[in-house]
């Protein structure tokens, strides 16, 4: 299916929704007392964007500890009902902390080890293109994850088959578990070095729908899309941008009814 | 074996219309004729083992039956989570081929060898585990597999079968040979390395030899006429090319006792890495870890 801009009462109509989702995911993550929200909100547009542009796309999220985002995504989408969400990260549930195995179609991989997941996405991508079908395959890493080895050989096998349709959103959120990319293991300027294996790269405001919808339109016709999406860990919530202990903490009474207030505000 | 395995994937790729074949960057002289009949379903993924094993899950999952080949330690050993996570934890149809099990590599070195393969993968649920004797096995085990809605795992290892000798018909545990020396069970194409030697003496002076190719994590499934065959008079022993730890011998042990089944004696003759710190060839390892046959008759450890 052909990506189209938003129009300006579309986009209005989603910046809606991704409040609504916002509000959903910072909730869940209150009553379940978990961590890992920061990563979740820094990917949240992107998954709202594609979740309500185009209907059920193929998205591998490679950041599985993202998955609260991605939950309440296809929550956002009717492919989670309300019962179901009410479930996440408490016994007798299919909404584990990290993406469950043939749990839903939507989910089509359990995800949660990093450099996992574009590997899969190459997979599923190859075989379109061998079956001749051209929709888009997606796949959302963080930025920590191409540390992974893994990774870079899914990127050079996806360029190698000029695996056009394999479109890859990177997180860039620049925080990861134990300090800043750039403290942990600097890759410097990383879409010099993706473009450097012949993709094509884009950069673009992760939190802007409009942005990363016209990015995605770029024609690239000898290898995947790579698409690096400038984000903040813990977007909308003053007291967790940019902060690492978002990766992990969860949220006091006082934090959670903050955060609230703040995304209601926006 | 792998000529043997080249024109089983040959024939496999003429009857499944979903057969795809990835290689890492191995089958020079051995699986031109391969790629030549699969055209753009043989795809060499490389250098790059992780990646190549979740492409499989991820063409699995797009309706293909991928079968993803390496040397058997490359295989399964450094795709370990990539096998786990991407492949069995979703039961994909993904057969995973093994070259060279054992220490077939021989004096190449450790690197090459694969001592635990079917004892790390046994632990997955769902996985079936094939370890054919002789190049004619193939015939029947690669519709087999190709069969199977989970995933598999094969190692294959080197048919040493004497000339004229004629095996019986693939079953996934049979009898080789008659014999009234106890009874020798072994795993894979070790057993062909028995043959010879044993050929040559009156079934008086041998034991029984039984082989077996298939189990999975799930089942073993070890036929009446072998179970009837054990009793309170009968030696049992057990020999394989992988570490105890995982072992034939550690599965069978727990099946005998879950099942009430007490021969006179049970041994295993395992491979025991490398006890001297030197490489040779496949017999040269197998001779140090007492898995040639007249250690296996004569000197073997006890199960512990």
């Amino acid at each position: 299916m052909e990506t189209t801009p938003l129009s300006s009462p579309d986009r209005r109509s989603l910046d809606l929704k991704i409040r609504q989702a916002k509000l959903r995911l910072l909730k869940m993550h209150y009553e379940a007392k978990v961590g890992h929200i920061g990563g979740n909100l820094s990917c949240l547009d992107s998954l709202m964007t594609l979740f309500h542009t185009w209907t059920d796309p193929q998205v591998i999220l490679s950041k599985g500890h993202a998955a609260g985002a991605l939950y309440v995504s296809l929550w956002s989408c009717g492919k989670i009902s309300e019962d179901e969400l009410k479930t996440f990260h408490r016994n007798d549930t299919w909404l584990s902390g990290h993406p469950a195995p043939r749990f839903r179609t939507e989910i089509p991989f359990a995800t949660g080890s990093l450099g996992h997941g574009l590997s899969l996405a190459t997979g599923l991508a190859l075989g379109k293109k061998l079956q001749n079908q051209t929709t888009p395959t997606y796949c959302v890493t963080s930025d920590g994850e191409w540390q992974e080895g893994s990774t870079w050989e899914a990127l050079i096998f996806a360029q190698h088959h000029q695996l056009h349709h394999l479109k890859i959103l990177i997180d860039e959120n620049g925080v990861q578990g134990f300090g800043s990319t750039s403290e942990v293991a600097s890759m410097g300027e990383l879409d010099r070095k993706i473009r450097g294996f012949g993709a094509t790269v884009i950069e673009v405001d992760g939190h802007c729908p409009q942005d990363l919808l016209q990015a995605l339109q770029t024609p690239s016709r000898e290898g995947p899309l790579v698409i690096i999406m400038k984000t903040t860990k813990g977007k909308g919530v003053s007291f967790m941008e940019n902060q690492m202990e978002w990766h992990y903490l969860p949220m006091t009474e006082a934090q959670y009814h903050q955060a609230i207030q703040e995304v209601e505000s926006s | 074996m792998r000529a043997a395995a080249a024109q089983a994937w040959i024939d496999l790729c003429r009857a499944e219309p979903q057969f795809i074949f990835l290689t890492g960057d191995l089958g020079f002289r051995a699986l031109e004729s391969v790629r030549e009949a699969a055209g753009p379903r043989f795809i060499n993924a490389g250098v790059a083992e992780q990646n190549m094993i979740s492409v499989a899950a991820g063409l699995a999952h797009q309706g293909f039956k991928p079968w993803a080949y390496s040397i058997a330690p490359f295989a399964y050993a450094r795709p370990f989570e990539q096998i786990r996570n991407d492949v069995c934890f979703h039961r994909l149809p993904v057969k995973i081929v093994g070259n060279g099990g054992g220490y077939a590599y021989g004096v190449m070195g450790a690197t090459h060898h694969a001592l635990e393969d079917y004892g790390v993968l046994g632990t997955f649920p769902g996985m079936s585990l094939f370890v054919p004797c002789f190049d004619e096995d193939l015939k029947s085990i690669f519709p087999l597999m190709n069969s199977l809605s989970g995933p598999a795992y094969l190692r294959l290892g080197l048919d040493e079968k004497p000339s004229g000798y004629l095996p019986p018909a693939y079953q996934a545990c049979r009898k080789l040979l008659d014999g009234h020396q106890g009874v020798l069970l072994t795993v894979g194409p070790l057993a062909t390395s028995y043959l010879g030697p044993l050929l040559e003496r009156s079934p008086w002076k041998r034991p029984e030899l039984w082989a077996l190719s298939h189990w999975s994590s799930d089942s073993l499934d070890l036929p009446l006429e072998f179970l009837t065959r054990l009793s309170s008079t009968t030696d049992l022993i057990l020999s394989e090319e992988h570490v105890p730890t995982g072992s034939l011998a550690e599965r069978i042990s727990l099946f005998f006792m879950q099942n009430q089944i007490t021969p006179r004696s049970l041994k295993s003759a395992h491979a025991r890495g490398y006890p001297s710190g030197k490489y040779g060839s496949q017999s040269f390892h197998r001779k140090e870890s007492g898995l040639d046959l007249s250690s296996v008759l004569n000197e073997q450890g006890s199960v512990s």
